[in-house]
């Protein structure tokens, strides 16, 4: 676990891909990007004044889903719903809320000049 | 010092009562428990024997779980029946030929279901409603039958009448004496319920001589005294109890002339080691067939091995319960045996019958009977019990006047130790104790905290009266709230967000809610804002579960389905052909929904709305298939080509459904149409249903399908088109403004209060005096409607939302179909 979060941490971001313009993505909600054939999800938590990435994959029915997925806090934890069985997971660990063992990828976001980067780690390229 | 032995013959549900209470009093540090119960199931809840029925499982009505025993160090024992007792030499022995020893043994040997002297009750058919064995026996038997016939007009008896006719059987109840429920109603009290139970299909025959039951091996009829034969396929005799007390009477222990094992105030049967507890037991002289009292008895064993003087010197029987939809309760005094002036209410319309026995000097209250209406039972048991001073005027008692009745008094008022759960003997300053102490807002804490209402559970509806009473009393509330961002029920936010003019979530959320929102509470609000204000709900997409951001369903594989309406399920050759043509240029698989219209899936996002441009460009529109929405109107073919149809019910299907399309509620809404009785649109299996009469139309609410299938009730009957349009509007608002969030109608209407004779009265009556503005608000939703695919197909800005990435206009590649049967589906699911 731990070991995973250091692999996102912006530390070892190799590089900053700039995805789409701010204005691109719903308010407190989330949008489906592709990088090197792989779908991402990003997320636009305007309300916390907040941005979070993760696989778009739900490793639950293995559905490209969770970019569609109602975003959320429990208890302060920031969260994503997926939209198929609402299983639901930590936009800041990727761990699994619901009481099950899954685990998504998380990825370092940034904002900058009114875009959205994603930030590449080694897994992405 | 080596522990005494105790040996409990028996687990049923005083045996196991027994033992908590041993563990509570902290015996098992002196003594060694063993439990030998006959049955193959560890003790279970007999008094809800009849969920087991209807579906409930062993496991949910077994009372505690093996490893408590274990834990506790309890030794339990199934299938092993106590065959012997030698009371000298101290020992039992089992069916299985096993000796203990013991030096207290104890009877709660219980009841077997008594069975008259009938000639014929070996044949196949003939069963008895006793134990879970016995309920598979008659389930089993009975799926090739059609009529049913139940010994014993009294509780149980009516128990598994109600249980036979949930299967579909045509039944009777058969009672030998003059009226039902002779222990617990009088003549006019039997009467009503008796109509009632008519009113539900059940037939009923009192002052019946039974002779004998025909047939050769099977069972096939009844016959009577007057030689009249009733034709059956199946008897269950349920004509109450027989104590268990032949392992006491071959011991030579003293049993009563009607059976019972003869105890004294202490428990104690004749032979000094040994007692009795429960069915089995004749205490106080009588045999006692319900929970409360054995209760009573296991823990007065209990404490008396503690070393307490406690006594069983009889117990009070008062009870209420639901017999076939009928509510029914007896308590104190019910027949007016001592003297006393009983008060009476009748109203044969309305199918309420109140009995009240009061003292010679108007004083107080000494028992009653209530059928029909049970709301004030438990503020009138506590008066009885408790000796509450009545009123000047006492048949102000009779007539309803919200909780406490003509009592004027509130639960608070109530001696503190007043006995609030009767089958766990829990007193109100026990239970309000616990509420102040431990900071319980809930009645579920308070069950597991105190034990109260963990019996029969009649006394939930006081323990809640007591816990909001005593929550107000420390200044804090009470309530269901949506989740963790909101304090407020759903009902709540309706009139905050109406009274208030509020239009958007995230303003709600700041001014009545804390955090950042989740997906309980989104689409609730969304879903309020579009029942309130109608605005298109792509405006506020985000909030939305996934299928109504994109305004489709998300099927597997993550493509969409297309559900054009097609209201009443009429449709032109030149639209089918508008459909055919969209499916193949866009290689949608078909099939026809439940709802009488066309199914098309696998669309990918990013083609919905060209599919939709197409679609209502040839005048289709949205079927709302995606939305907590009205979706269809299902109709039969009605009097236009239907030689039997009394009415055109295509026409006023395609009526109604255009009137409610777009309707946003709690949960889906369905209705039917039937042009006469042969109900072939299945009306009665939906949230409304309409079915063409001779003189007008019959409108039934709150039916459902899907997992707990309910037929619709009979809102009211012979009225014209208008009307039922009138009644409709009234109750489909009223249920939009109060039910809890995805509450299908019929979940609704059983935890609305006062059911359907309540509904009746708000929507045909105006009792709340809000008809006018539940009109009111229906005509601003119908008025205002827009199809929502309209409003996205026709802005660029709207269109722009529906494509698989934001950073690419390519295609979501990981879509993969396969064929199937001519046509194709997504790839199976990942294992």
């Amino acid at each position: 676990m731990e070991e995973l979060l250091k692999a996102h941490a912006s530390e070892n971001v190799l590089l900053w891909h700039k995805v789409a313009k701010v204005s691109d993505f719903p308010e407190n909600g989330g949008a489906c990007v592709i990088y090197n054939g792989k779908q991402i999800a990003i997320y636009n938590f305007s309300i916390r004044g907040e941005w979070y990435a993760t696989q778009n994959l739900c490793p639950h029915r293995y559905e490209m889903a969770l970019s569609r997925g109602i975003i959320g806090d429990s208890s302060g934890e920031p969260k994503v719903a997926c939209p198929f069985h609402k299983k639901n997971f930590s936009l800041k660990t990727g761990q699994c809320l619901s009481g099950d063992t899954y685990q998504i990828d998380v990825y370092p976001v940034k904002i900058e000049n009114g875009y959205v980067f994603l930030g590449i780690t080694n897994d992405l390229l | 010092m080596e522990k005494k032995k105790i040996i409990v013959a028996g687990n049923g549900m005083t045996s196991v009562k027994f033992c908590q209470k041993l563990v509570e009093a902290g015996l098992l540090s002196q003594y060694a428990v063993t439990v030998l119960g006959e049955e193959k199931y560890l003790g279970y809840d007999r008094v809800h024997l009849t969920d087991y029925y209807t579906g409930t499982s062993v496991e949910d009505l077994t009372l505690v779980p093996a490893n408590w025993y274990h834990q506790n160090d309890i030794e339990v024992l199934t299938q092993c029946l106590v065959t012997e007792i030698n009371k000298e030499a101290k020992t039992i022995r089992t069916q299985n030929n096993s000796y203990y020893s013991y030096d207290i043994l104890v009877l709660a040997t219980g009841s077997s279901a008594f069975v008259p002297p009938i000639p014929g009750t070996d044949k196949s058919g003939v069963f008895v409603y006793r134990t879970f064995e016995d309920l598979d026996a008659i389930k089993t038997y009975i799926r090739n039958a059609g009529k049913g016939v139940v010994i014993g007009g009294g509780l149980l008896g009516l128990e598994a009448a109600k249980a036979i006719m949930d299967d579909n059987l045509e039944t009777t109840v058969i009672e030998r004496m003059p009226w039902l429920m002779g222990r617990q109603l009088d003549e006019r009290g039997a009467a009503m319920l008796q109509q009632k139970l008519e009113k539900q299909g059940l037939k009923v025959i009192t002052n019946a001589n039974t002779k004998c039951f025909t047939g050769n091996e099977n069972v096939t009829g009844v016959e009577f005294a007057d030689g009249n034969i009733l034709e059956t396929d199946v008897v269950v005799i349920s004509a109450g109890i027989k104590p268990r007390d032949e392992l006491a009477s071959m011991a030579g222990l003293e049993v009563g002339k009607q059976g019972g094992i003869v105890v004294n105030e202490g428990m104690q049967t004749s032979c000094q080691d040994i007692y009795a507890i429960g069915e089995c037991a004749l205490a106080s002289g009588a045999i006692w067939g319900l929970v409360s009292p054995c209760y009573q008895m296991a823990e007065v064993l209990a404490e008396r091995l503690k070393g307490e003087r406690k006594f069983f010197t009889g117990a009070d029987l008062s009870t209420k319960l639901k017999l076939i939809g009928t509510e029914v309760a007896s308590f104190g005094d019910a027949l007016g045996q001592q003297k006393s002036v009983p008060l009476v209410l009748e109203n044969k319309f309305s199918g309420i019958y109140k009995r009240l026995n009061i003292s010679e000097d108007g004083k107080f209250l000494l028992g009653g009977i209530l059928v029909g209406d049970t709301s004030e039972y438990n503020m009138l048991l506590q008066a009885y019990r408790n000796k509450i001073k009545l009123p000047a005027n006492p048949e102000s008692l009779l007539v309803q006047q919200g909780k406490g009745g003509g009592l004027a008094i509130g639960v608070l008022d109530l001696p503190d130790d007043a006995t609030i759960c009767s089958c766990e003997g829990i007193s109100k300053n026990k239970i309000c104790g616990a509420i102040e102490s431990q900071n319980l807002s809930q009645v579920g804490e308070i069950k597991k905290c105190t034990g109260a209402g963990t019996g029969c559970g009649g006394c939930a509806p006081m323990l809640d009266d007591l816990l909001s009473a005593t929550l107000k009393k420390q200044g804090r509330e009470v309530k269901k709230i949506l989740c963790e961002h909101f304090d407020y029920t759903r009902q709540e936010l309706f009139d905050l967000i109406k009274i208030e003019g509020i239009t958007n979530y995230y303003y709600l959320l700041k001014k009545y809610g804390k955090g950042s929102g989740c997906e309980i509470c989104k689409p609730a609000v969304a879903s309020l804002l579009a029942s309130i204000w109608n605005e298109p709900i792509v405006k506020h997409d985000v909030i939305q579960d996934t299928n109504d951001r994109f305004l489709a369903n998300i099927q597997r594989g993550g493509t969409y389905s297309v559900v054009p309406r097609i209201p009443g399920g009429e449709i032109t050759p030149q639209k089918l052909e508008v459909i055919s043509r969209v499916a193949k240029k866009y290689d949608l698989y078909c099939k026809i929904t439940g709802g009488q219209r066309i199914d098309l899936f696998g669309a990918r996002v990013d083609q919905l709305p060209y599919i939709w441009e197409e679609l209502i460009e040839e005048g289709f529109e949205s079927g709302h298939a995606y939305g907590k929405a009205l979706r269809t109107v299902k109709s039969c073919v009605g009097s236009t080509w239907c030689r039997f149809g009394l009415h055109d019910s295509v026409g006023f299907a395609i009526e109604i459904e255009n009137r409610y399309k777009g309707l946003r509620a709690p949960h889906k809404i369905k209705g039917g149409v039937s042009g006469c009785i042969r109900e072939c649109a299945e009306a009665r299996g939906k949230d409304f249903g309409i079915i063409a009469t001779e003189k007008g139309w019959n409108l039934y609410v709150c039916g459902n399908g899907g997992s707990h299938p309910a037929h619709a009730v009979l809102l009211a009957a012979d009225i014209d088109k208008e009307t039922c349009i009138k009644y409709l509007d009234r109750f489909l608002m009223y249920y939009i403004k109060t039910a809890s969030p995805l509450t299908r109608t019929s979940k609704w209407l059983s935890n609305l209060e006062g059911n359907i004779e309540h509904l009746k009265e708000v929507v045909i009556n105006d009792s709340l005096g809000l008809a006018i503005e539940f009109e009111r608000d229906m005509q601003n939703l119908v008025d205002t409607y827009k199809c929502e695919w309209k409003e996205v197909v026709e802005n660029l800005e709207l269109r722009k939302k529906f494509k698989p990435f934001i950073n690419s206009d390519e295609h979501d590649s990981t879509i993969e179909f396969v064929p199937m049967r001519d046509q194709k589906m997504p790839v199976p699911w990942v294992k």
